[in-house]
């Protein structure tokens, strides 16, 4: 059982504002749901938009778009993330 | 080219319009009336859109809907302005974070073709897909294009254009400060009497469905346009009368003018002189005290000519003088702005 | 419908040149115009850029203007070219001539400088419109006395090529009988940094359909013709012929091109359809190239639907960056160039060809016989023109 942090509902309320989801709410959203694709439904621009979020939040610079993909695949993946490489 | 379908968004509705109930604003920028994008969008697009891209796609599929097209050939949008609220998010970003941690929405969403892009994107046309940006002529060269469209490719069967431009919190206040808006008290509605320079603005989308040849969907007719980026006063009587006679007419043969007055003194007498010389014995209407003026809101004003003709009803609020037309066959909407980028399109019914 | 369109006059500012003959030098010589800011006020001081070094104010004291003028980058860098276009059309009289402009941020330069200065001080409020693409155009129109059918295309990178298509419709109608045609774009911190935020901005000097190709870097230019109809261009010496063109929506996504790059595909089979030309008549290609990966492995798709037999292909984006609106402008020299001169320009800074796709476009100067070049210029919106200039009409 993956346990719910402070970090996965900041996560989450920061997914929601900066990508304009204005009908969720935190708990619309699960800790091992997709983001991308058939999950939350989120694209290629949103991922740009994750990026910019982990510099700007967590301290953390991905120079490959690329490298996002795999980071942004669900809330977990992402907080695991965070976890290992915040440096603020 | 006929009109097949059509709809507009404005800071007034159809209901009023006809009803004769029109608001007015005591504010000199007043926005477009509430419409439930979320009827026509979904979620995940509407998130995105400014209310320019928004405005303009649901009155583009009002007015495909109205003519019962799914598909058009080509996409033709007019926009003087274009996606101005994303403009100045980004901007706003780029000052305040002194270009770093930008993202990129903002900056993608701002660029003048997104209307045009975005219906593309949502009704999956691959056509012909074009942009005007021409202060207020953006609209009229879209129709000129639509026209040649139609001369020059016989595969091209109907072409969606329209007109768009939005309000945007910062940028549309500057007009207060290099003399394009009405300063002091304001009360709309009599704007046209105004003794003051500047005028009024809004916001609005109005979106045409054309085709080369009458369909049983047709309703009113868009005869010819004509676009000048300067015109002298002079000159400008002479140019009418020769557009009008390229289309078989004499001025004293349109049953109603649609006039661009928005109450600035420094060039509403472009249409004053009109109205007191060829135009004199013609029903005048104005309609700008009443939805704002802003570089495409002669859509609206083509929608309005194209409703008249349609209903046979000449909506009494807007009547600049008192002659009464029973029914109108042909009008002439002619428009200027600064006294510059004036244009002429001709209206007739069917 | 059969009117032909020529062009009887260009010109051209971008930053491997001033003037036609100084871009034309750069182009054989293989002289990039890719360098650090110097004239545009960024943080971005790494990011390499086709600037053009000269301020606002030489451009000014170049035309005359007074220091009161309204006169955007942009309409600076425009009105320079569009005078050598003239000039060389040998055009004096302005009164029946249209002018179809192409840009994409317009004034944006200015509005970035002021947008805080607005509001407290006067000083700068004559560049409040600025914002808007038209603004630019009629400054540029005003200093000519351009006076009647005036009016911008505003569809991001395919501006320019989309208003030289129109002004050849506006002739082929019989609308009108001259047009003079183009577009610019200066740099600006809201492009630089828009792309940027995009991830598609090189920290390198671009490098066009090769497969280590780190994205684009934007540029700053204008470029006008000057088309006229073939009985007023009967006397006069004839650069090339607007013969073919077409506009087509990707329909895909905002930004992003489609995989097999269908917009593409179906501008150029338009455009080969209006000259009633067979693919294996086009002897060049100046291609939209600008070195992202998206852009350069759906183009080269297309390419390879559209073309049996590919014909000599290159980007010239490695010479003068992407210089957005105005790139379908500076591009159609580049493609009369190749036509008057008879040879072909060649695509920077590559090295190996995209894995999937394999083609492999032209290194070094190359004398050929041309007869007829294709242009590509896509833009944001799925927004896609492909246009055809030939030698004879």
């Amino acid at each position: 059982m993956p346990i719910m942090t402070d970090l996965h509902t900041e996560l989450k309320a920061s997914i929601i504002e900066q990508l304009n989801l204005e009908d969720m709410e935190v708990s619309d959203i699960e800790n091992d749901e997709p983001l991308f694709g058939d999950g939350l439904g989120l694209d290629s621009i949103d991922a740009l938009e994750l990026i910019v979020l982990l510099e700007k939040d967590y301290g953390i610079k991905l120079t490959d778009p690329k490298k996002g993909r795999e980071i942004f695949e669900s809330i977990n993946k992402m907080a695991d993330f965070i976890e290992a490489n915040r440096t603020k | 080219m006929y009109i097949n379908g059509m709809a507009s968004i404005a800071a007034q509705t159809e209901e009023d319009l006809f009803a004769g109930n029109l608001k007015s604003f005591q504010q000199n920028i007043f926005p477009a009336t509430i419409v439930n994008y979320k009827e026509y969008i979904k979620p995940m697009m509407l998130r995105r859109m400014s209310k320019a891209i928004k405005m303009g796609l649901v009155a583009a599929k009002q007015a495909l809907n109205e003519a019962g097209v799914e598909v058009p050939d080509s996409i033709i949008v007019g926009t003087g302005e274009g996606c101005k609220q994303d403009t100045e998010k980004f901007l706003e970003n780029i000052l305040d974070e002194n270009e770093s941690f930008l993202t990129p929405t903002a900056f993608i969403q701002s660029t003048h073709n997104t209307v045009g892009g975005q219906i593309a994107l949502d009704l999956k046309c691959t056509g012909y897909n074009m942009t005007y940006t021409q202060n207020s002529v953006s609209f009229e060269s879209a129709l000129i294009d639509a026209k040649l469209q139609f001369a020059e490719d016989p595969d091209t069967r109907c072409v969606l254009v329209g007109g768009v431009d939005e309000l945007a919190k910062t940028s549309t206040p500057f007009y207060n400060l290099d003399g394009q808006l009405k300063a002091g008290e304001i009360n709309t509605a009599e704007i046209l009497q105004s003794e003051s320079g500047g005028t009024i603005t809004s916001e609005g989308a109005a979106f045409f469905l054309l085709s080369e040849i009458r369909t049983q969907d047709s309703f009113a007719e868009i005869s010819d346009c004509m676009i000048y980026r300067e015109i002298s006063e002079e000159k400008l009587e002479e140019e009418i009368s020769w557009f009008l006679k390229k289309n078989d007419l004499k001025p004293e043969d349109l049953d109603a003018v649609i006039l661009g007055n928005n109450g600035d003194k420094r060039f509403d007498h472009y249409y004053h002189q009109l109205q007191d010389t060829i135009f004199k014995n013609t029903l005048q209407l104005g309609y700008k005290n009443w939805v704002g003026d802003y570089n495409t809101v002669t859509a609206y004003s083509c929608w309005l000519g194209a409703e008249i003709l349609k209903r046979n009803e000449i909506p009494q609020q807007l009547k600049l003088n008192n002659l009464e037309v029973k029914q109108p066959k042909s009008i002439l909407i002619y428009n200027q702005y600064l006294g510059k980028n004036h244009s002429l399109t001709l209206l007739r019914s069917l | 419908m059969s009117r032909s369109v020529a062009v009887t006059g260009m010109g051209i500012f971008s930053a491997i040149g001033k003037d036609l003959e100084e871009n034309h030098s750069s182009l054989i010589h293989g002289k990039h115009g890719l360098s650090t800011p110097e004239i545009l006020e960024t943080t971005h001081q790494k990011l390499p850029i086709g600037e053009i070094k000269a301020t606002n104010i030489d451009l000014a004291k170049n035309l005359n203007l007074d220091e009161s003028h309204a006169f955007t980058r942009a309409a600076l860098l425009g009105t320079i070219a569009l005078k050598e276009a003239v000039k060389n059309a040998k055009i004096k009289d302005f009164t029946n001539i249209g002018f179809v402009n192409g840009t994409s941020v317009g004034g944006m330069d200015m509005t970035e400088r002021f947008y805080r200065e607005y509001e407290n001080d006067a000083t700068n409020r004559r560049f409040i419109q600025a914002q808007h693409p038209g603004f630019t155009t009629e400054q540029i129109a005003s200093y000519f006395g351009i006076n009647n059918y005036v009016t911008t295309i505003s569809t991001a990178c395919s501006s320019a090529a989309n208003a030289i298509m129109m002004g050849a419709r506006l002739i082929k109608s019989g609308r009108l009988d001259r047009v003079i045609v183009g577009g610019t774009d200066c740099l600006s911190r809201f492009t630089l940094n828009g792309f940027n935020s995009l991830m598609i901005y090189s920290e390198d000097f671009p490098k066009p359909f090769d497969a280590e190709r780190k994205g684009l870097n934007l540029g700053e230019a204008a470029a006008y013709l000057v088309l006229e109809s073939a009985e007023l261009a009967e006397n006069k010496e004839v650069l090339g012929y607007v013969s073919g063109y077409g506009n087509a929506n990707d329909a895909f996504h905002q930004t992003a091109s489609s995989e097999n790059g269908e917009g593409a595909y179906l501008a150029m089979q338009k455009a080969l359809k209006t000259a009633r030309f067979n693919p294996h008549q086009i002897d060049y290609i100046n291609a939209h190239g600008t070195a992202t990966q998206n852009n350069d492995l759906s183009e080269s798709r297309a390419l390879i639907r559209t073309f049996k037999e590919m014909p000599a292909l290159s980007s010239t984006k490695s010479f003068t960056g992407h210089t957005l609106a105005a790139a379908g402008g500076i591009e159609a020299v580049f493609s009369l160039l190749a036509i008057k001169h008879q040879q072909i320009y060649p695509n920077l800074n590559f090295n190996s060809v995209i894995n999937e796709t394999k083609l492999e476009p032209v290194t070094e100067l190359k004398s050929a016989k041309i007869d007829h070049v294709l242009s590509n210029s896509f833009g944001f919106g799925g927004n896609c023109t492909s246009l055809i200039f030939s030698k004879n009409g």
